[in-house]
């Protein structure tokens, strides 16, 4: 394995553990519940593609057993499960909302500014 | 006959192809078992499938493949800067596409693409008014975000699948 690939898959574990790490200071910064939820969404797609197509470049290139595809199988679930994910507990929060105290409707809960965090 | 053993064929090829990735070995032993299941998984959740329409443009799909990747990078960049700037400067907003297709599993995959795209995440398909509820993190013009959608997304499936 020469020095660029190396450094390619070096550059691509920093690259989804910085965006796995961004993800989470989303989540703890946001200030309410339905832009928490764009904090997530990003983690899985950036981070863990990131560190799935590196560790696909180093297994592939590291042993002479051919291509490693096998991280392509993660990467697929988490793209079909993660927005169900997000429909289910958006829906929860306006369920919640709209049955709480404050029964705003979607559109009038989308205006009020974020608060200080 | 044919529809008997594979009710549903694009379902059993990604069950095969998710089989080999998965196994990550091309012996014979494990491909007949993937074959197998191919046939098998189809057949015991039949009831649980709808009716896709079928894919009409497959290279317009891979293209799209491509174009949904390259998004998925720059939000995810427009998103980060979001986050580690100032928050108040965000104006999250519900936002309301009307939606044109008419299928209820081209409107689920609109959803879960406008859900995988950082900055926005599908809430709803209203199936009695065609509307895609989405909740964006800074949409401070709604129109820009909607004719964003549809142009880009939209349209796209609507022509891959012809609907």
């Amino acid at each position: 394995m020469s020095a660029a690939t190396e450094a390619i898959i070096a550059a691509l574990i920093i690259v989804g553990a910085l965006f796995a790490l961004l993800g989470s200071v989303g989540l703890a910064r946001l200030p309410d519940f339905l832009m928490r939820l764009h904090g997530p969404t990003k983690a899985t797609t950036m981070g863990v593609g990131a560190t799935l197509l590196a560790s696909a470049i180093f297994f592939s290139l590291q042993d002479s057993e051919g291509i490693s595809l096998h991280e392509l199988a993660p990467l697929f679930f988490l793209f079909i499960t993660a927005p169900v994910t997000a429909h289910l507990l958006a829906k929860a929060a306006l369920h919640r909302q709209s049955s709480g105290r404050n029964s705003g409707q979607p559109a009038q809960t989308g205006e009020q500014e974020p608060g200080p965090h | 006959m044919m529809r008997a053993i594979l009710p549903h064929p694009r379902l059993s090829l990604m069950v095969f192809l998710l089989w080999a990735v998965i196994t990550n070995a091309a012996s014979l032993g494990v491909l007949v078992l993937g074959a197998v299941l191919a046939i098998v998984i189809p057949l015991l959740t039949h009831d649980f499938w709808p009716d896709p329409p079928p894919l009409v443009r497959p290279w317009r799909a891979l293209r799209f493949m491509g174009l949904f990747g390259l998004d998925i990078v720059t939000a995810n960049w427009r998103v980060a800067r979001q986050i580690i700037g100032p928050l108040h400067r965000l104006s999250p907003a519900f936002v309301e596409v009307p939606l044109d297709l008419r299928d209820p599993f081209i409107a689920t995959l609109l959803g879960s693409i406008v859900s995988l795209t950082p900055g926005t995440v599908s809430i709803d398909v209203d199936q009695q008014r065609w509307v895609l509820l989405v909740h964006a993190l800074d949409a401070p013009n709604p129109e820009a975000l909607i004719s964003e959608i549809k142009e880009r997304y939209e349209q796209a499936l609507k022509e891959m699948f012809a609907c």
